[in-house]
């Protein structure tokens, strides 16, 4: 039920299920159809018209009813198509089963096999088979059947081999089964999905191979005709009476688009990755639907988070991501956003730059300053020109940030020259010296490396030294050691510390590790379910930290010589942010709240420089 | 590069020699005594015996398998009884005229389905969109035969632009523009549904790699929009595509066959329909073995093709 509620809310599928379901009716009617009989000749009448009368669309070059005709061809190809279609899927499915199930020596002989078929340009294949069983109907559905059995093999087995890996396969052999059974009532049942899908996308072919198998004379043989035989004799009087090519023409491209719209719905209700309708292409720039007032310039910091709000919007839900952060960074000073994963912090690092992937992501609110300059009100030029040139990213994993198919030389060189008009040459030079600034050794002959072919502190560090290609004003940092063991991770804290102190860069840290912060931040800000919930210096947090959330992620940390310490994780899981709970989000997870935690909305308070989000603070702020 | 491309026809040789075997064993399969229905009427007892012996089909299947492969190798494909000559000539003049008409149908379909496919995702639900994915629609799900056909009708008839059919005029005509007027109708009439099966594809590889994250260093790094569409997202989505290339490669060789017997197409295809219903088997084995070849070759420079693409292959 569900299965067809989804196939018809796809509109297009519908229609081409309506359009079969008439042809469909109009073939099953044709006993009781006042028609003519297709095959009664009579040349007086040859070449009629369509409407004319007695014959609705006209005769054909014998003069034959065309309509019967028509009708008559439809159910001969239709019925062609679809058995030729079960018995390709019926051979096919069985070959890949056994080869995938089995596997080892029997799947070997059986793929060689299939892929020596795949290369051959298919209907050279049919047209040999029907070569040696000579023309007629049969043989040509024969062919067809044949050529189309090496698809369902592979896509089969793969599911197949998958699925004889599995537990319940164990388990049945275990118990005795049989394969002849296990093959029937196990596997069987779960390949089947797969097999309709691909029948229903491959149906319309077969219908159409056979159609030009007959148009080329190879396939039904007169009297008899289905509609690529019905074309195939209407050629040579195509350019005297074309009506008796266009109406058989029209109803196999009828037919063929109908049975395509019904596969695409047919596969895109059964195969639930496409469901999701996750296949969306983020913008160059987030989406930015500001509903309330844009907060004015309160002149703090270069970099500047006013009120932000940004929000993923899917299908009827709000994730209400970032949730009225407010945040603001010096020249020369590093400030370390702390918090689990799905706390925000990354989207909201995403959201200076417009880089949140949209749709779904929206900014709803606030404002983010750039030396006083609005950048959710910039044009996405001016964005551009800002992207990377005076606010650059380092992100997490770059294995997958970097792109796979370029080298990393001409990467950096990209990031050069998309700011500036410098030769490849001095670009290539540049790109030497910031991967020597980086410390990256043989940087001459490491530009010509490709992301593969590094190793994990090695790609880091090409993804600082594109950070640092234009000399940026700030650094936004996303984990970026913590797929790194711990030497490679000093030595890059060490090199972003000097950075900072020799190029007055601001930086923004986002890490989930304390450690990391006492290293290299100034002041740190730590992110829950979305908002802001304590900030501060360094110093203050890690010394005298406020919120019981903080002190419990700081408890979680286990320390070197630190003596034996029970580690104690934080019970439950951070909240999801399309559902937040009234009051404060930590609530359910602290052993503090109350019931004035659970209700009504409770401010950041303190100063500027200290504040905390909490009605039961660990330790009151100064 | 060199050892690769050695490995990788080195590794086609089994396919070949499978694809002799498979055509061979069709062959086998032929219903009744070959040598009475090539002579036809003329079948007396002797003549048949004869006939059996000089084909060598008095033979065990195994040692004639082996005797038709040698052959084949030192250029021998037999002689076609029904046009009287050398087979392997007949179809080295055919295979000319099949490569120009699938080469241009080939080019076409690469060129306008990946085209169609990268505004198609660029423009991902806008007007661009929808359109190209309703042309599309409509175009794989034409008969090829059928859209050649109308497209006589329209062009060659009512509006006089094209010549009805054939490769060349016949008075006059033999040089490149005279080719080109008649290689246009059946050249797109071929490339059509390729076109549309590669823009679709090419419009969900673009979609799926425009949600990687590299994707978003190239914006974060100010590259501009339309560089990280054409330059980062296609070269990545190239990866997949190039794979489905080849394979539409052997639907564009397939459907030459419909197309060259609706524009009477000088070429294999023909040839080979030809062959079949003159039942000149020595023609039509040694057709399909020729062009399979070529497609297997023609595989292995798109797989070269992909392997100087991707740096990730092992070379």
């Amino acid at each position: 039920m569900m299965f067809l509620r989804l196939l018809f809310r796809n509109r297009l599928a519908a229609m081409g299920a309506i359009v079969l379901a008439i042809i469909l009716i109009l073939v099953l009617a044709i006993p009781i159809l006042p028609l003519q009989d297709p095959d009664v000749i009579k040349t007086s009448d040859r070449f009629l018209k369509p409407f004319s009368d007695g014959h609705l669309l006209g005769t054909d070059h014998l003069g034959r009813d065309l309509l019967a005709r028509l009708l008559h061809g439809t159910r001969l190809s239709l019925a062609v198509g679809i058995f030729a279609a079960l018995i390709a899927a019926t051979i096919g499915s069985a070959v890949g089963i056994v080869a995938g199930y089995f596997g080892g020596r029997i799947d070997n002989v059986i793929m060689r096999g299939i892929d020596m078929l795949m290369a051959f340009p298919y209907i050279l294949l049919a047209l040999a088979i029907v070569a040696a069983l000579g023309p007629g109907l049969m043989n040509a559905l024969i062919a067809v059947a044949a050529v189309n059995i090496p698809f369902f093999a592979r896509n089969i087995r793969g599911i197949t081999v998958g699925l004889a890996g599995r537990e319940f396969i164990d388990a049945a052999r275990l118990s005795g089964m049989g394969h002849g059974r296990i093959i029937l009532t196990e596997l069987l049942p779960n390949v089947l999905s797969t097999i309709v899908i691909a029948m229903s996308t491959t149906v319309g072919w077969m219908i159409l191979e056979t159609a030009g198998l007959s148009f080329l004379g190879l396939g039904s043989q007169p009297p008899q005709a289905d509609l690529g035989s019905m074309l195939g004799e209407a050629r040579s009087a195509l350019i005297t009476n074309p009506h008796t090519s266009i109406i058989p023409g029209i109803m196999i491209f009828l037919i063929v688009m109908s049975i395509n719209l019904l596969g695409d719905g047919v596969r895109d209700a059964l195969d639930p990755r496409l469901r999701s309708g996750a296949l969306s292409r983020p913008r160059a720039k987030t989406i930015v639907d500001r509903k309330g007032e844009v907060p004015a310039d309160d002149g703090k910091g270069l970099l500047n988070l006013q009120s932000l709000d940004t929000q993923f919007h899917v299908s009827n839900r709000v994730y209400r991501a970032v949730n009225d952060v407010s945040l603001f960074v010096n020249r020369g000073e590093c400030l370390g956003i702390i918090g689990e994963s799905g706390s925000g912090k990354s989207v909201t690092a995403l959201s200076v730059m417009g880089l949140v992937a949209s749709p779904p992501g929206v900014v709803t609110g606030g404002a983010v300053r750039y030396e006083g300059e609005d950048l959710l009100a910039a044009p996405y030029e001016s964005l551009r020109e800002k992207r990377g040139n005076k606010v650059a990213y380092i992100f997490q994993d770059p294995l997958s940030t970097l792109h796979p198919l370029y080298r990393v030389g001409d990467q950096l060189m990209e990031a050069i020259q998309v700011h500036h008009k410098v030769t490849d040459a001095e670009a290539k030079q540049r790109a030497i010296e910031l991967l020597m600034s980086v410390r990256i050794p043989n940087a001459e002959s490491r530009i010509r490396n490709y992301p593969h072919e590094m190793s994990g502190g090695m790609r880091q560090r090409v993804g600082i030294a594109m950070a640092l290609a234009n000399d940026p004003d700030v650094i936004i940092a996303d984990e970026p050691t913590t797929a790194l063991d711990v030497t490679v991770q000093a030595q890059i804290l060490a090199l972003l510390d000097d950075l900072r102190r020799e190029r007055g860069l601001a930086i923004v840290f986002i890490t989930h590790d304390f450690g990391v912060v006492a290293q290299l931040c100034d002041r740190v800000a730590v992110m829950y379910g979305g908002r802001i919930v304590e900030e501060g210096t360094t110093t203050d947090i890690l010394d005298h930290p406020a919120h019981p959330y903080t002190k419990r992620l700081m408890d979680c940390v286990p320390e070197l010589g630190g003596g034996k310490r029970a580690l104690a994780a934080i019970p439950g899981l951070p909240p999801m942010v399309s559902d937040l709970p009234p009051g404060c989000a930590f609530a359910p997870r602290c052993d503090k709240a109350t019931e004035a935690c659970r209700k009504g909305e409770i401010a950041l308070s303190g100063s500027e420089t200290r504040a905390v989000r909490c009605i039961h603070p660990e330790e009151e702020i100064a | 590069m060199g050892p690769y491309i050695l490995k990788r026809l080195i590794s086609a040789i089994p396919v070949l020699l499978g694809i002799t075997v498979i055509v061979f064993l069709i062959m086998a399969m032929i219903p009744g005594d070959p040598a009475t229905a090539i002579l036809g009427s003329y079948a007396t007892p002797e003549n048949v015996e004869k006939l059996n012996r000089d084909l060598g089909l008095d033979k065990p299947l195994i040692s004639r398998y082996f005797i038709w492969l040698g052959n084949m190798l030192t250029g021998d494909f037999g002689r076609s009884f029904s046009l009287n000559r050398p087979v392997l000539d007949e179809i080295l003049e055919r295979f000319n005229a099949t490569l120009i008409l699938a080469g241009t149908a080939f080019v076409i379909c690469s060129f306008f389905g990946i085209l169609a496919g990268v505004i198609s995702a660029a423009r991902q639900y806008g007007f661009a969109d929808k359109a190209i994915t309703f042309v599309v629609l409509i175009g794989i799900s034409v008969p090829s035969f059928f859209l050649g056909m109308m497209m006589i009708l329209l062009f060659s008839v009512n509006l006089r632009w094209l010549p009805v059919s054939g490769m060349y005029a016949i008075y006059g005509g033999g040089d490149l523009a005279d080719l080109a007027r008649h290689l246009v109708m059946p050249a797109v009439a071929l490339a059509v549904v390729a076109t549309g099966v590669i823009a679709r594809l090419s419009r969900s590889a673009m979609l799926e790699v425009l949600r990687q994250d590299f994707i978003r260093t190239a914006r974060a790094k100010g590259v501009r929009e339309g560089r990280v569409l054409y330059g980062h997202a296609l070269r990545a989505a190239m990866v997949s595509i190039i794979p489905v290339l080849g394979i539409q490669a052997g639907f564009v060789l397939s459907g030459s066959v419909f197309i060259e017997i609706v524009f009477q197409w000088p070429g294999v295809g023909r040839m080979l329909v030809d062959a079949i219903l003159t039942r000149d088997l020595l023609l039509v084995q040694g057709g399909v073995v020729f062009v399979a070849a070529c497609y297997v070759l023609f595989n292995i420079c798109v797989d070269v093709a992909q392997s100087l693409l991707d740096p990730r292959i092992k070379t």
